[in-house]
């Protein structure tokens, strides 16, 4: 491969080189050695300019392939050495050479050159790339002549290249302003990266603003500036004295202390800020201080100087058209924007509703026997670390989850079946001490959990199918796993409604739900159908888990994290209705989702703020969205 | 339950103070130094824990209001009286230092210089408002008890007033302890973030006071407070309005054809209830040294409840020794000083099963003994329940049932 | 924690106390570390690693002629426990010194106590500073000696121009993140480049953060994550970052809190080429080192890596020893006194200094994450000398701590006077 690219790179390369590899690679060897982005630019410039040979040196360099034997340069092939310049096997140990990231994105700009026209088209692909990280002037040409790419892909991405470049690096306004016209109805980031800086400014005070400077706003103090603000600009441009602050006003009393007094004041008597005031005039009428600028100075300084922003580009054209062109996509980008965020509140609601179904089906459904069961967290825990430890077992990742999802499900469901037996069983109708006593259960869970798996977190990997995200547009994006866990949701919506509605076990359960003497009557053992909607309930949980691990992770206290948020949503939801869960759902997903938007900066306060409304929403509707109605709401 | 009068009080208060007095006389600053400094300051810091239970008692144990945020108002003491600590110590400080100036500071550098301290450079320059009182120790006295009382009377207003009751208050209550806790988390709201407020246990003013001699009159004011608080429980659970409570416990749909408005008192137990914890906890964390937002986290007020039901419910010193036992054997365990018990196949080392002891020990009790360790007291007074033939104690569900008040 | 810690650490805490002191009797150290709750996941290797300084030490002939002991307690990750226990370790069990906290609220809870009773404290973990305490030697790394260097790497060789400081919400963050705005404001970085958020511990919703850290590069500029985030959190975030197909090349992440401990249980695939700043990385070449990981390795299974805390407890630990010889006494005052200035090898093969700050001279290691969860070296710096307080903030750049000089950790430069010589807090 590489001998068929030298072959072809001879082909295409000029003739004659400023300086030939082997040279180049030893007068700069230190500092090939230990390279920094800050100086290594001329290096790889004067490597790029020696000739055919030295891709394959770059590419091995910014591959970390290039390594050093004794003080020859040679690539490594997986456990074979070559010489760089010769090509010749190297038998000594050689010291691979680590460039860091700055420096392989240097590498990789030079590399265009070589790459651009190469018949690999992931080669190509790679250049591109490595001209949308690190664009400069010199691409904008060599985009231009390579000619059009036979694949449409590749194609594509380099006219669309080429046009951002033009944005950029064309001399002619006028090409530039074509360019940006070009993109009309476009709202690409790469787009809004080129367009963005053109609209820099910077702020000055002046006497008058300058002719011919592009002025994005004229800016008058107390409005589109504060004053304060727009009176330190003027202190930084030398226009007007500095003003007197409390800290400088200190300093030159305590400078002028005499015989216990400054300027005829007490010092014991500078406890007063007033009486500090009087000092320092007194000390200025003296002399002995410069008196300090007063509020009139200040506002006439203000009011004889003009304030602007004046962007950097100095076409007016071309800051005009991008501007347009920007003010074009901000009602575009902003219904994507709304529209990603609903899939995140989705994708959120959905994670809380997998992580509450479990509870809603032991808490609500059997809610009429005062069932809340603490340990349900732990039971999710207990499903992750199944889906981890099966992960250890079976080496395919696709088949690992296949077998992770029963395999979790058949542990919580025995896990919870044991529970039931041995605890809630003997606590029926007393629910404040089933809480309790479940209670109980989950610290020692937690604890076993420890104890076994350690303290550290598990890790539970996805296989390769559920990675990347779904896009649609350039903003709307979600990760392929939080789609997979709204379709497990929706999965286990339908499941529930199946079993429930159309079932032997369902019937009972609403049998025993309703009247659970009169279903005793009819030969339903209420006690097995309570075990089994433990069961059931306890199981989803652990499905949830494994859900649960795969987009974050594995911890014994993974359970205790969704617990309060999972009874929350039972409770907001309103107990004995699964639809009610759902909305319950939905409703703190996008409540958490709306409030972190208002507050980007601190997610901590989303979550308080969710809580709170949470608190104020039970206050309005004591028994959630959809309460029981019926009988089984007295209870 | 047997409604009685409380003659345990008197013997509480005996043994309470005959505990206190010893504890002097072995102390290392009254005594003769058998017990050390650390021992005096968890059994002081114990007595505040077991007031708190006592409080928790009060609002479960009587009527029947499982607070699963009791340990929100315990902490919410202990902020208000940290406030004054770290003013008070942080503006000797700096009044020291800017005395030191050639030009005497004005009141606005002092603030400042304190917020400073205080804050650090996270914070921002000016003092929050709500430290606006920080510089007065009866300003925050009287915070102590107004700002947990006030919150657990505003919960409580909206959460009786629209009849939530049994899990579901439980879980609001889990609810607004979680809120708070991580709205005191967070740095911006000024009551320094995670950090909390620390080195409470240096008293201002008292700086050449050695921690022995102070430790023990935390001892001595835990043991007053413990008192205090002990016999107005008693007080208030021996009259009719402890008959009322209990009534609201075992039937609250039937006590207001009695003529008593159920959301009143229910009311005035959670507000006297969180205020009790509020004290307890005002002496708690100059004691433990440091109070931050983890002291609020929901497990902390669990706990709580479960020192309750492995006491036993229903009885003031029920709450007392579970929160004794439990709180003394954890430090035990987890102090690394419990054998570790060799199995020949495996070694249980204590600080790794503790807390699954615990967990099983709750399950235990709550299935076995569901009127807790204090019944072990009835089985030595030779003390019978009432005979009630089967009869439940009352229909509600969070009412006692009829194998609980079996002895 | 092996059976023998347990056993150990149990007879020595049933020994009686307050037995005089004589020839045989060991000397004992106290290991305050959390060894259940939340810090057990960090904190439970640094007391394995002190356990195996004490033996390897006791191997050796112990100290003064007296064997060590190690006295190991458990604060349960509950930071009132911290104080309670330094306390009992310091007036019970009469401990000589005490290893311990990771947490910068646990630290904050033992220094009252410590200073109190007069003890000595070895912190073994990179913090936020704003701090310098008369009985704490500081082993770890003072801001300066991790975030600066490491934003400068950004801004020199990954040519970051747009920063996205993310944080989980506690004081080390929030200080860090303090500090490295104003650095950046210094350095000419407009307000407005500056992307801040905290989130709370554990945090596992990404999705949104993510989205805005991407949508940072809108205007053009090249965009780096600065990450103060803290333990299990990071899982979530580094999944929803390869998730959105954000690569290291496009936005390279810098982690504070992130090391081979954390790396260890993880699938590092997604993680390749984002970068940690450390004073030591188990991949640094020096005989030293080699011999630490080999003896770690060969005392705790095959699959145990080391870290940076690791290496600061095993300098501080090398300190405590030196100074002890060198004072002939394991007297507080006396160890202190010698301790000032002392020099030992690092495991990065150099040598850390005590300065009079209570803090180390430390080289400032940049690591690329790799495949099994190792480290590329790419940048070393020579030593630096810890900064207690930043100079990089106004009001703490006129500050100094300077206890063999003045005595006094806290002195205003500007009024020549010592603000506080007790930590307030």
């Amino acid at each position: 491969m590489h001998h068929f690219l030298l072959t072809l790179l001879l082909l295409l390369a000029p003739p004659a080189f400023a300086q030939d590899l082997a040279s180049v690679l030893q007068t700069h060897r230190d500092q090939i050695e230990r390279p920094s982005r800050q100086t290594i630019a001329p290096v790889i410039e004067a490597l790029a300019g020696a000739g055919p040979q030295a891709g394959p040196v770059l590419e091995a360099w910014a591959d970390r392939r290039l390594g050093l034997a004794g003080d020859r340069f040679v690539i490594v092939e997986s456990d074979r050495a070559t010489d760089a310049v010769t090509g010749a096997p190297v038998a000594d140990e050689a010291r691979v050479l680590k460039p860091n990231s700055g420096v392989r994105g240097l590498i990789g700009t030079a590399l265009v050159q070589f790459q651009l026209s190469d018949p690999a088209t992931a080669r190509r692909a790679a250049a591109l790339d490595a001209i949308a990280r690190g664009p400069d002037a010199s691409h904008l040409d060599a985009l231009r002549e390579i000619g059009a790419d036979p694949d449409p892909a590749i194609a594509a991405r380099k006219a669309r290249l080429e046009r951002l470049l033009t944005i950029r690096f064309d001399p002619d306004p006028l090409a530039r302003v074509a360019a940006i016209d070009g993109f009309s109805g476009d709202t690409g980031a790469d787009l809004q990266a080129v367009l963005n800086p053109l609209l820099a400014t910077t702020r000055i005070a002046a006497v008058t603003i300058p002719d011919g400077a592009n002025v994005a706003a004229e800016l008058t103090p107390g409005d589109e500036i504060a004053e304060a603000d727009a009176y330190r600009l003027l202190v930084e441009a030398g226009f007007a004295p500095a003003r007197l602050s409390a800290a400088d006003q200190k300093a030159a009393l305590a400078a002028h202390v005499v015989n216990g007094t400054v300027g005829g004041v007490p010092v014991a008597d500078l406890s007063d800020p007033a009486r500090r005031d009087a000092a320092h005039d007194a000390l200025a009428e003296t002399g002995l201080v410069l008196p300090a600028a007063t509020a009139a100075e200040a506002e006439a300084a203000l009011t004889s100087h003009h304030f602007a922003d004046i962007y950097v580009e100095p076409n007016a054209e071309v800051t005009n058209a991008a501007r347009s062109a920007l003010n074009a996509m901000v009602v575009r980008r902003g219904a994507q924007q709304a529209a990603d965020l609903t899939l995140d509140a989705l994708s959120l609601a959905s994670i809380y509703f997998l992580a509450a179904i479990g509870l809603a089906i032991t808490f609500g459904v059997m809610g009429v026997m005062g069932v809340i069961n603490m340990a349900h967290g732990e039971f999710i825990m207990m499903g992750a670390y199944t889906g981890y430890v099966v992960q250890t077992l079976i080496a395919g990742r696709t088949l690992s989850l296949i077998v992770a999802l029963p395999a979790a499900f058949a542990v919580t469901f025995l896990a919870g079946v044991v529970l039931y037996r041995l605890v809630i069983r003997h606590l029926v109708n007393r629910p404040l001490e089933t809480l309790l006593a479940t209670f109980g259960v989950s610290i020692a869970l937690q604890q076993i959990a420890k104890n076994i798996f350690g303290t550290q977190a598990r890790p539970l990997t996805a296989p390769a199918w559920l990675e990347g995200s779904v896009g649609f547009g350039e903003i709307v994006s979600i990760s392929t796993i939080r789609v997979a866990i709204f379709v497990l949701a929706l999965l286990f919506l339908v499941l529930f409604l199946w079993i429930m509605n159309r079932t032997r076990l369902g019937l009972e359960v609403r049998a025993v739900t309703q009247n659970p003497g009169m279903a005793a009557s009819m030969g339903i053992n209420p006690d097995r159908i309570a075990m089994m909607t433990f069961g059931l309930g306890s199981g989803i949980a652990g499905i949830a888990g494994v859900a649960i691990g795969l987009f974050a992770k594995v911890t014994s206290e993974l359970g205790s994290d969704y617990i309060v948020q999972s009874f929350m949503t039972v409770v907001v939801g309103g107990v004995g209705n699964i639809w009610g869960t759902l909305a319950g759902a939905a409703l703190i997903g996008f409540l958490q989702k709306g409030i972190e938007v208002m507050n980007p900066g601190n997610t901590l306060a989303a979550q308080t703020f969710m809580i709170l409304l949470i608190i104020i929403f039970i206050q309005f509707r004591p028994r959630g969205i959809m309460p029981t109605r019926g009988r089984a709401a007295e209870a | 339950m047997r409604i009685r009068k409380h003659p345990s009080a008197l013997v509480f208060l005996a043994l309470l103070a005959v505990f206190t007095l010893a504890m002097t006389l072995m102390s290392e600053a009254y005594g003769s130094g058998v017990v050390p400094t650390s021992t005096i300051k968890t059994l002081g810091k114990t007595l505040c824990l077991a007031l708190a239970a006592v409080a928790m008692d009060l609002v479960w144990g009587y009527a029947g209001i499982l607070s699963l945020g009791h340990m929100a108002f315990f902490a919410l003491g202990g902020y208000m009286i940290g406030m004054w600590l770290m003013y008070a110590r942080t503006g000797e400080i700096v009044a020291a230092t800017l005395a030191n100036s050639p030009i005497p500071p004005t009141t606005e550098e002092l603030r400042q210089g304190i917020t400073g301290q205080i804050f650090g450079v996270v914070g921002s320059a000016d003092l929050p408002l709500t430290w606006a009182f920080a510089g007065s120790l009866p300003m925050q006295l009287l915070l102590v008890l107004a700002v947990p009382g006030l919150l657990a009377f505003l919960f409580g207003w909206l959460a009786f007033r629209s009849r939530v009751n049994g899990v579901y208050l439980s879980i609001l209550t889990q609810a607004m302890t979680l809120a708070l806790s991580l709205w005191l988390f967070q740095n911006d709201n000024g009551f320094r973030g995670n950090n909390g407020l620390s080195g409470l246990q240096n008293m201002p003013g008292l700086t050449d006071v050695p921690q022995s001699m102070i430790s023990i009159w935390f001892l001595w004011a835990s043991a007053l407070l413990l008192a205090g608080g002990y016999l107005l429980a008693a007080w208030l659970t021996a009259g009719k309005f402890g008959s009322v409570i209990r009534a609201i416990r075992d039937d609250q749909t039937r006590v207001p054809f009695l003529g008593y408005s159920v959301e009143g008192y229910k009311l005035t137990v959670f507000t006297i209830s969180a205020t009790i914890c509020a004290a307890a906890g005002a002496l708690y964390y100059p004691q433990a040294g440091i109070i931050n937002p983890a002291e609020l986290a929901p497990i902390a007020s669990i706990y709580l409840a479960v020192w309750v039901a492995i006491g036993g419910r229903g009885r003031l010193y029920g709450a007392v020794i579970g929160a004794v036992v439990v709180s003394l054997l954890s430090s035990w365990f987890t102090g690394g000083r419990a054998p570790a018990l060799d199995l020949g196949f495996y070694r249980i080392e204590w600080v790794n099963w503790w807390q699954v002891l615990l967990g099983f020990g709750f399950v235990a009790v709550t299935l076995f003994a569901p009127r807790g360790l204090s019944s072990i007291i009835d089985v030595i007074a030779d003390l019978r329940p009432p005979r009630r033939r089967g009869a439940d104690l009352g229909p509600d569900i969070s009412a006692l049932r009829e194998k609980e008040a079996e002895a | 924690m092996t059976a023998r810690t347990i056993l150990c650490s149990t007879a020595l805490t049933l020994a009686l106390a307050g037995t005089a002191w004589a020839q045989d009797d060991p000397i004992k150290i106290g290991v305050l570390h959390s060894l259940s709750g939340t810090m057990a996941i960090s904190e439970t290797t640094l007391k394995d690693t002190l356990l195996m300084l004490v033996d390897q030490q006791n191997a050796k002939g112990g100290v003064l002629g007296h064997q060590l002991e190690a006295v190991v307690v458990d604060p349960a990750s509950d930071w009132p426990l911290f104080a309670e226990k330094a306390r009992e370790l310091i007036s019970v069990q009469g401990v000589d010194a005490i290893f311990g906290g990771w947490t910068s609220v646990s630290r904050k809870s033992m220094l009252p106590v410590i200073e109190e009773l007069n003890g000595l404290l070895f912190y073994p973990v990179q913090y936020e500073g704003e701090e310098s305490s008369k009985n704490v030697i500081y082993t770890g790394a003072a801001p300066n000696q991790q975030a600066i260097p490491a934003v400068d790497y950004m801004m020199n060789e990954l040519g970051v121009e747009k920063w996205a400081l993310l944080g989980t919400d506690y004081v080390y963050p929030r200080t860090t993140n303090t500090i490295l705005e104003a650095y950046l404001a210094d350095q000419g970085v407009a307000q407005a480049d500056i992307f801040v958020n905290y989130t709370p511990f554990g945090h596992s919703d990404w999705s949104k953060i993510v989205a805005d850290v991407a949508a940072l590069g809108n205007d053009g500029k090249k965009v780096g994550v600065v990450s103060t985030i803290n333990g299990d959190a990071n899982v979530g975030f580094y999944k929803e970052l390869a998730a959105a197909g954000i690569s290291a090349d496009d936005i390279p992440v810098m982690a504070f809190s992130v090391g081979e401990e954390e790396l260890s249980g993880l699938d590092t695939a997604n993680l390749v080429g984002h970068l940690a700043a450390w004073n030591y990385f188990q991949t640094a070449e020096s005989d030293a080192n080699d011999a630490f990981v080999a003896e770690w390795k060969a005392r705790m299974g095959e699959d145990r890596v080391t870290n940076d805390p690791m290496e600061a407890t095993v300098l501080g630990f090398n300190l405590w020893v030196q100074a002890v010889e060198k004072a002939g006494s394991t007297d507080t005052d006396a160890v202190l006194a010698a301790i000032d200035g002392l020099e030992v090898p690092n495991l990065t093969g150099g040598t850390a200094k005590v300065l009079p700050n209570h803090h180390l001279t430390k080289p400032v290691l940049i690591g690329e994450i790799r495949e099994d969860g190792q480290f590329d070296i790419v940048s070393e710096t020579d030593q630096v000398p810890g900064d207690a307080w930043t100079d990089h903030l106004a009001e703490s750049a006129v500050l100094e701590a300077d206890w063999p000089g003045r005595d006094c950790g806290m002195w205003n430069t500007q009024t020549n006077s010592c603000v506080q010589k007790q930590s307030n807090y």
